[in-house]
């Protein structure tokens, strides 16, 4: 047999037919559903008279428009369209019968959190969502990518995609980190320097050292912004760090299930002689705290680092990075280490996890947050936050002058009512740093929990190893 | 699905690079539980100042391009979020036709499921195109699917590649779903296979 990748493995897995034409049905293990992109699929299939093929192997969760702030399981806490939209996903797993989390379910937070978390997540899965960091299943070696409204109804309808293959990309990160440096700083560095449209048609792979000395949290960082790089999907191969993670989730398979899982799990890696359409290699010890100056995530530059010229940049980019300079209030040559904030969040699918909250926890103990500023931590899900309030990080938060807030997408798109005043600066674990993404006239700059730990102490741009 | 075969209409320059989906519609107008009526939004922070007028210098608040249905943009037109509000509000506004150097996969895709046609050309015709749009509402294009062809004003033929799947939905209006659902046994059969092999799932 050829050698194949572990795109080709879990790809050729799943195929359900291919036709003359070169596209394939693909069969899918796991949909997960939120209330944003959905209510028009579930729509759709009542007008067809059509029923959910697998609602065992469907999941649905409200993330995206729910308030992080207490009471919200009553509606009348809701803006009227949130209360309109989270009462439409109610409704729609009610009726079609799929797994159900509502906000009142400590289980509730961002469905790539709560996906993984819950065991729903496995390796050599095929997962989609209608929501482009699908990517982030990827971490567990499951071929996860975002899909838009009309394939989440073919997919509610048929439990099955129409793909065509991408090609094969080698991401491959050597040796080890420097301290201070994390998964944000990886994935972060890889879109700076392959561009967000670097990606475009591939799958990647993420590898090397540096990739498999991470946790999970970390992988699926890394893996969340593979769609930032413009790649469909990014993957990392399972190993013992991956099968540690899975065992004994609620819906991980137990006993004799499980053992047969892992046998097959184990045969999940790119073999020696596989062939890649692409290598992009970076050294692990090159890669420093990073943060982004500009409204693509694409505009990455290590903290020590300067606003650059917007002629330094080749073809279309000058305008953009023009423009992104402008929206951002910024001047060439600036030391980003200068720029002075006005809020920190901390949270997203991106780095809304237990290790990301101990990270700028970690960085806040015993301080407090710059005078003024205002600051909150959004966990991932209602069990990462009641983790960080049992291991004690959630006083080192409130102490510091943090809020405190329930799960959900909060301030990453800010359509609740978590959001930026025009002009006002943020210091944000999230993964989109468009015009506008926080809130309008909002800017955004992208980094690490520790480094928005630390902007949130000094209430500039900071160099998170000046705190360690 | 609506059917798209040939088009010629006015096509609006956009030469930013990157136009994310938050700039084709904004979040606060994915509240919606319907596909209609975002047309009004498309582009909406370029499109309106801040007391809610309009921008007169937003390319398609020009008297020439108010009824573009051809937009030619840089590169890597509509990355960002899976949100297929972005494809509907365009839709609505009455673009069928985006032309760049590339897209972003999903709104790529998204395109194609509300019949809307994204084509990919190299850097040269791609400038040749907005050169073209740039003259304003003289610049009709033309744009014939079944023949692949993009013609200027001037009267140049430019071809195009095209998925044959995803020509052949366009021309006919196929329903993909309907499409699937004719595959059924496959599917029944793949299902029966994998909870054999694949129990845990
Ligand atoms: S946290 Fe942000 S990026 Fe992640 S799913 Fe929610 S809105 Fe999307």
């Amino acid at each position: 047999m050829s050698p194949k990748t572990l795109y080709d493995k879990i790809w050729d897995a799943h195929l359900v037919d291919t036709t003359p034409d070169g596209t394939s049905l693909l069969y899918i293990d796991r949909h997960l559903v939120h209330e944003v992109t959905s209510p028009q699929a579930f729509e759709g299939l009542r007008m067809a008279g059509r029923k959910v093929h697998a609602p065992d192997k469907t999941i649905a969760v409200p993330d995206h428009n729910v308030p992080t702030t207490p009471g919200r399981e009553d509606p009348a806490n809701m803006t009227e369209d949130s209360a309109i939209q989270v009462a439409a996903l109610d409704k729609n797993a009610r009726d079609f019968g799929v797994h159900y989390y509502p906000v009142s379910d400590i289980r509730q937070g961002i469905v790539h959190i709560v996906g993984p978390e819950q065991g729903w997540t496995l390796p050599g899965m095929t997962v989609v969502c209608g929501d482009s960091h699908t990517a982030t299943h990827g971490a567990f070696g499951a071929l996860a990518h975002g899909i838009g409204t009309s394939e989440v109804e073919h997919v509610l309808a048929t439990q099955t995609l129409i793909q065509s293959k991408s090609k094969n990309m080698k991401v491959e990160i050597t040796g080890q980190l420097r301290p201070g440096v994390t998964a944000k700083d990886i994935t972060l560095s890889v879109i700076g320097k392959t561009g967000t449209a670097g990606g475009t048609g591939y799958v990647i792979e993420y590898c090397g050292e540096a990739i498999r000395s991470l946790s999970m949290e970390g992988r699926m960082t890394v893996c969340n912004m593979a769609i930032e790089g413009g790649a469909r999907a990014g993957l990392i191969a399972p190993d013992e760090t991956t099968f540690e993670y899975v065992k004994g989730r609620p819906h991980a398979p137990k006993g004799a299930q499980w053992e047969a899982a892992l046998t097959w799990w184990k045969t999940l890696f790119s073999d020696e002689d596989a062939h890649w359409d692409k290598v992009v290699t970076i050294k692990g010890e090159d890669i420093a705290p990073v943060v982004t100056w500009g409204t693509s995530p694409e505009d990455v530059l290590p903290i020590t680092a300067e606003v650059p010229d917007p002629a330094s940049f080749a073809g279309g980019k000058v305008e953009a990075a023009k423009r992104s300079i402008e929206y951002m209030g910024l001047t060439p040559g600036q030391k980003l280490s200068d720029i002075e904030i006005d809020t920190v969040f901390i949270g997203s699918c991106t780095n809304g996890r237990i290790e990301d909250l101990r990270a700028a926890a970690e960085i806040l103990k015993g301080k407090k947050i710059k005078d003024g500023m205002r600051a909150m931590v959004v966990p991932g899900s209602g069990l990462v936050r009641a983790q960080a309030e049992e291991e004690g990080l959630a006083e080192i938060f409130k102490e510091a002058g943090f809020e405190w807030r329930l799960a959900g997408c909060s301030m990453c798109l800010a359509m609740n009512p978590d959001q930026l005043q025009p002009g006002e600066r943020c210091a944000a674990t999230s993964n989109r740093n468009f015009e506008g993404r926080q809130g309008k006239g909002g800017r955004t700059h992208l980094m690490s929990p520790a480094m928005a730990a630390a902007a949130a102490v000094t209430g500039r741009l900071t160099d998170v190893r000046e705190l360690m | 699905m609506e059917k798209f075969e040939k088009l010629s209409g006015i096509a609006a320059p956009m030469p930013l690079v990157n136009i994310d989906t938050d700039m084709i519609i904004p979040k606060q107008f994915l509240k919606t539980i319907k596909r209609t009526g975002l047309g009004v939004h498309a582009f909406d922070e370029m499109r309106y100042l801040d007391d809610g007028s309009e921008n007169p210098d937003f390319v398609l608040n020009k008297p020439a391009y108010r009824e573009a249905q051809v937009i030619v943009a840089g590169d890597n037109f509509g990355c960002g979020s899976s949100r297929e509000h972005a494809p509907w509000a365009l839709a609505d506004f009455g673009v069928k036709v985006i032309v760049s150097t590339s897209f972003a996969d999903i709104f790529f895709n998204n395109c194609f499921k509300n019949g809307m046609l994204p084509i990919v050309l190299p850097q040269e015709q791609v400038d040749l195109l907005m050169k073209d749009a740039e003259k304003g509402s003289n610049a009709r294009m033309d744009v014939d699917l079944e023949k692949q062809e993009i013609t200027t004003s001037d009267g140049e033929v430019i071809k195009f590649d095209i998925d044959p799947f995803r020509k052949r939905c366009l021309l006919e209006g196929l329903d993909d779903i309907g499409l699937t659902l004719e595959k059924a046994p496959a599917i029944e059969s793949f299902e029966s296979q994998a909870a054999q092999s694949r129990p845990w799932v």
